[in-house]
């Protein structure tokens, strides 16, 4: 972790010399600033290569999370056809032309992995980053100001702490129109709480450090205290936050479709499976039409929860497994 | 006192919350929601003009009452447990719906979760224990695959392969067998009640037994590293007694904690277990409420479960009190 800062620095890095060697005078020699700007993308790729293998459980969610996410990428380049278009073979079984067969409108489900994949995780993580900016916002502007700001935003969020997420989302989508769009709204706005929660008492402990109160001496603004030396200081807490909220809006979204909020017109893995459920796909045996999206979000969600753990062991040495050093210690105390 | 006066404060607020949102949401919506209703209905299939007076009163939009006005009355029908007409079991009111069905949601409610908290608390301070070994590894991973399940989609699988492959449960769910018995304190059904809900309470228990078990293991390796701890190995007291009485009692404090807030999850992932298995609960009744746009049905069931949520955490301050002498004591809050 602690070698990550030389990766934001890559970009403007490379931006500045990009665009020297673009002006005329320079085009004879982009050759060293080309070499500087790929050692340091090759720095950047080791110190993000070690934080990755750093720890067993960070290696293996990352890998499962990066499959997803080139599948999401480039998924779709070797596949041209509509993922509900209509075929003759209708709940056909997995064979060589349909690797995951057909549901009952002749739909390729292997198709409709494909395009769901992308569609799933592009608003999984939208929205995952939408909770985080309200729950952030809440939590470092009640932490940072205390007091009655602090007492009034802490009812609130103790509040809908206490008000179930999933009942209140259905409350919210059922009377607006049966979008994407919808979904990600009403599961932004009931599942900040927890990480405001979290990021509200890493403040409130940081807002007396020294090097905040140093700042403020300095005359910053409250702003900026909050935002440009409070937040960078508890990255890592917003960061284990983020992959622990987006497991949680994967599987808000997907039930919330499977209740069927989700538009007949875009297919994601929760839209599948609730077709699988209308259509009957149980009585049909179709066990390939239901089984692969609730696979894949299981798979995804352990994913993001094994990156999760691994950042918990990495910042709480206790959870990390130091069997024999322990012992030993133990033995040389007594 | 003074920590039970606070929790009490915020379960009141978090009630009239969801009340007042599910007052303003439906008057928030463009258009009027009985009119943009009743156009979706008629699609469907001829409606007598006659709904669209039925639904504009329903909704409290036919009324040139100001807003404050309607709100006042929208409390004190719920006050009056006056919860509207289900449209989808007409003329049943939303009332009678659940008034019929609650008491399979809860006793299937409280079967499953005591289970899964007692068995994966359990299972818990064993991982720790014997943390490392092949029998933590092994459940510590399978656990992070079981934490992430949806829920529909595990009572899916279940019916599919115990129902649908192997025969053993009836495919078509339910919570009895309608044609051969007729609720009531007859064994014979009770005991097909009791069959019925097996399959169901196993994937509740399934779903949610990873959360429990993943959060003891947690706490419980920290607690295992107190000097306490230590002190009570090296007085020589016996391992069961280190680790129930000293290590897990105090181990089991953040577990009640989180056990009240994942009980609304819980909840909501038993409402979607239920539309699977036909189980005759509040949750297959809202499944069909939404499916019909009942939107009596589905706030009426809704305003329940957040009820049932808020009085459940409660009944979780209350035993954190009871476990922990600090709170009652009220040295820390």
């Amino acid at each position: 972790m602690s070698q990550s800062p030389p990766s934001p620095l890559v970009p403007t890095t490379l931006g500045e010399h990009d665009s020297l060697s673009s002006a005329p005078a320079l085009q004879g020699k982009p050759k060293t600033p080309l070499a500087a700007g790929l050692a340091i993308i090759r720095a950047g790729l080791s110190a993000f290569w070690h934080t990755v293998t750093i720890n067993g459980k960070v290696m293996a969610g990352s890998a499962i999370i990066g499959f997803f996410v080139l599948v999401a990428l480039f998924g779709l380049i070797f596949v041209h056809q509509d993922p509900l278009a209509y075929t003759s073979d209708l709940v056909a079984a997995p064979s060589a032309a349909h690797w995951l067969g057909t549901n009952q409108a002749g739909n390729d489900v292997f198709i409709q992995m494909l395009v769901g994949t992308q569609v799933t995780l592009f608003w999984s993580f939208v929205t995952g980053l939408a909770v985080l900016v309200i729950s952030a916002t809440i939590g470092l502007v009640s932490g940072y100001f205390g007091g009655a700001v602090d007492d009034v935003f802490s009812v609130i969020i103790n509040v809908f702490l206490v008000i179930p997420s999933l009942p209140l989302a259905i409350v919210a989508s059922q009377y607006f129109a049966r979008t994407e769009v919808t979904i990600a709204v009403v599961v932004a706005l009931t599942n900040w709480p927890w990480g405001a929660r979290v990021i509200r008492a890493q403040t409130l402990s940081m807002r007396s450090r020294e090097f905040v109160t140093a700042a403020r001496a300095g005359g910053e603004r409250s702003w900026r205290l909050i935002f440009a030396e409070i937040l960078p200081n508890q990255v890592s807490i917003v960061a284990a936050n983020f992959v622990t909220t987006t497991i949680q809006v994967l599987l808000a979204i997907a039930g919330l479709e499977f209740l069927g909020f989700g538009s007949t017109l875009t297919v994601s893995w929760g839209t599948i499976l609730y077709g699988a459920y209308n259509q009957g796909a149980l009585i049909l045996g179709a066990w390939w039409w239901f089984v692969p999206p609730g696979l894949c979000i299981a798979l995804l969600g352990s994913g993001l929860a094994l990156l999760n753990f691994g950042i918990d062991e990495l910042a709480d040495p206790r959870l990390r497994r130091e069997r024999p050093a322990k012992n030993t210690n133990k033995k040389a105390v007594a | 006192m003074r920590h039970l006066i606070r929790r009490l404060t915020i379960y009141l607020l978090a009630v009239w919350a969801a009340v007042t949102l599910n007052f303003f949401l439906p008057r928030l919506v463009p258009g009027d929601p009985a009119s943009a209703l009743f156009f979706r209905l008629s699609q469907h299939g001829s409606v007598s003009p006659n709904l669209l007076n039925a639904l504009k009163i329903e909704f409290g939009v036919d009324t040139k009452d100001p807003l404050w006005v309607q709100y006042f009355q929208y409390l004190n029908n719920l006050l009056h447990g006056n919860l509207g007409v289900s449209t989808t079991f007409f003329p049943n009111t939303v009332a009678d719906v659940i008034n019929q069905n609650i008491r399979w949601t809860l006793t299937l409610l409280t079967v499953s979760v005591l289970i899964s908290f007692a068995l994966g608390t359990l299972i818990g301070i064993f991982m720790a224990w014997r943390r490392g070994s092949a029998f933590d590894t092994t459940l510590s991973s399978l656990m992070t695959f079981f934490y992430s399940l949806l829920y529909p989609w595990l009572a899916f699988v279940a019916l599919y392969f115990f129902a649908f492959v192997l025969g053993w449960f009836p495919v078509l769910g339910g919570g009895y067998d309608a044609s051969q018995y007729t609720p009531g304190w007859d064994p014979g059904f009770i005991l097909d009640a009791a069959y019925h809900a097996i399959l169901p309470a196993f994937t509740i228990v399934l779903s949610t037994i990873a959360g429990w078990m993943l959060t003891m293991r947690n706490t419980m390796i920290t607690t295992l590293s107190e000097d306490y701890v230590m002190m009570a190995k090296a007085k020589g007291l016996t391992s069961r007694r280190v680790m129930f009485a000293y290590a897990a009692r105090n181990a089991i404090l953040p577990s009640v904690t989180s056990f009240a807030l994942a009980l609304g999850g819980v909840i909501g992932g038993q409402l979607f277990v239920e539309a699977i298995f036909s189980y005759p609960g509040i949750g297959f009744s809202l499944f069909q409420g939404i499916q019909n746009d009942d939107f009596a049905l589905t706030q009426g069931i809704l305003l329940l479960v957040i009820l049932t949520t808020v009085v459940m955490n409660l009944i979780a301050d209350l035993l954190y009190t009871v476990l922990d002498p600090r709170v009652r004591q009220e040295r820390s809050a």
